[in-house]
């Protein structure tokens, strides 16, 4: 399959052009804070709970709380279908979005306290722990979590031998590279950083530069919609 | 699940003057909405929301060996997940036995009633069949699980495609299906019973009662469930009821 034709992309993007992203806050109303968010193929919905007591009580830390992020994909997000629960690849997503949210969560105002941040994919289309990140720090942030930032992350890799921003699902599966970038975007802090296939310094640099960027632009959308709830809160 | 003492008081107390929560009749069912074909990825998927309830159910389809019973069939699996996002009762984890029980109850509705055309899901007798499973997702927690899920589900159903071209087999073609059941949900608390209960009339709920009828009235399935009970007129009640509701929420499930 030709990825890359006379600089287009299959789906007619640029390299550096994100998928249309769509962000709201707040769409569930049993949860203290929640997050729908379509990216591209993706469809995320993302919810907190807490700040509550940690049970068991053996998770407390008795100086800051713990953020309990858990990752999950609907059995029908997929081709075929995925069995329900848990897996490796989801547990380590779980472990790694925990300890990104938890840099920019000010834990230490919550001792023995647990957050929990339920993620869950509905429809998937690659770069889903990104998005799943991506609205979770909505979530927090609509929940009244306090944090030093809203976190962000988006992916850049290699395809057809060009550095672009944000594979899409067939360029995931028949790319070269994939780099997936959370930050805190005030201060370009790296919170999440994985990467695999195959890239030469020169190109990873160029794969940062593109993720860093789309994760700018992407904060600008989280903003907009967190305002957007608020704002209409005013209204009313 | 846990209610306070007060709460439930106070349910009581409105129970007795034939008032609910929320100000809706006792026999007065809450506004669905359904969107259907919502995740791509998935043969057949709806949204459906009672209320501020919400559920997404996704029906996903494999090739598979027949049950020794039914060589000729294609098989159905259903199951519900209670996923931690929609309630903060609710853990992570493999189904406990609320899930089980919603999931069976589910599955008995559009079993019984013939709702999917299972032979015609056959490609080998006794080797190779379709499988299609149900997967619902429970995403927003406001009572009546039972009802939103059922609805979910043929939703879904009516949605979803055989896919074929996935396995080269041809092309995709409609699952077949028809006329499914309509569930309807009653719960009693203090001597009332009330129609699709909210959640908090969930929470007090002491006994529950569903029945699943087809587009001629008949019916095709029932659950009764917690430890309370029910008298026979009771029971004769919420189905009368039941029937008077299911065309009006058929003409939405058709839509």
């Amino acid at each position: 399959m030709e990825l890359i034709k006379d600089g287009k992309r299959l789906d007619g993007r640029k390299p550096d052009e994100l998928r249309p992203i769509k962000i709201e806050a707040g769409p569930l109303h049993r949860a203290d804070g929640s997050c729908y968010l379509e990216w591209g193929g993706n469809k995320i919905i993302a919810a907190v709970y807490g700040p509550k007591e940690a049970i068991p009580r053996h998770i407390q830390n008795p100086t800051r709380a713990v953020i309990n992020a858990k990752y999950n994909m609907a059995s029908f997000s997929v081709g075929d279908r995925k069995r329900p629960g848990p897996d490796r690849r989801s547990r380590e997503i779980s472990k790694i979005t925990s300890e990104a949210l938890e840099n920019v969560i000010l834990t230490e105002m919550f001792p023995r306290a647990m957050i929990d941040v339920n993620i869950e994919v509905l429809d998937a289309d690659a770069g889903t722990r990104c998005a799943g990140i991506t609205a979770a720090a909505v979530a927090l942030a609509d929940a009244g979590i306090p944090m030093e930032d809203i976190p962000v992350a988006c992916a850049a890799g290699k395809v057809g031998d060009t550095v672009v921003l944000d594979l899409m699902g067939e360029e995931d599966q028949e790319g070269q590279a994939d780099v997936p970038l959370a930050i805190a975007p005030r201060t370009e802090n790296i919170l999440l950083l994985q990467m695999d296939g195959h890239l030469t310094v020169e190109e990873f640099d160029r794969a940062l530069e593109l993720a860093m960027n789309g994760c700018q632009q992407i904060a600008t959308m989280q903003r907009e919609a967190l305002m957007k709830k608020y704002q209409s809160f005013e209204e009313d | 699940m846990n209610i306070s003492s007060i709460k439930k008081d106070y349910l009581y107390r409105l129970a007795k003057q034939g008032k609910r929560p929320d100000g809706r009749a006792t026999s007065e069912y809450r506004p669905i909405t359904i969107e259907r074909g919502v995740v791509n990825m998935a043969e057949g998927s709806a949204m459906v929301s009672i209320g501020n309830t919400t559920v997404l159910a996704g029906i996903k389809m494999d090739l598979g060996e027949p049950y020794p019973d039914t060589p000729n069939k294609g098989a159905l699996s259903t199951a519900a997940e209670l996923i931690p996002l929609a309630s903060p009762d609710f853990e992570s984890g493999p189904p406990r036995e609320n899930a089980i029980e919603l999931a069976r109850v589910v599955d008995r509705g559009i079993r019984e009633s013939g709702t999917i055309n299972l032979e015609e899901l056959c490609i080998e007798p006794g080797e190779k069949v379709w499988v299609v499973f149900i997967d619902i997702h429970i995403l927003d927690y406001d009572g009546n699980l039972f009802d939103a899920c059922s609805l979910a589900a043929s939703a879904a159903l009516l949605d979803a495609q055989i896919p074929n071209e996935r396995f080269e087999m041809g092309e995709n073609r409609p699952l077949p299906v028809q006329d499914p059941p309509i569930s309807c949900t009653f719960v009693k608390y203090n001597g009332t019973i009330v129609v699709d209960p909210s959640l908090e009339e969930d929470e007090v709920a002491e006994a529950r009662y569903t029945v699943a009828v087809d587009k001629n009235g008949d019916i095709r399935a029932m659950q009764k469930g917690l430890s309370g009970s029910f008298t026979v007129d009771e029971i004769r009640q919420s189905i009368a009821t039941a029937r008077q509701m299911a065309p009006t929420i058929r003409k939405i499930l058709e839509g």
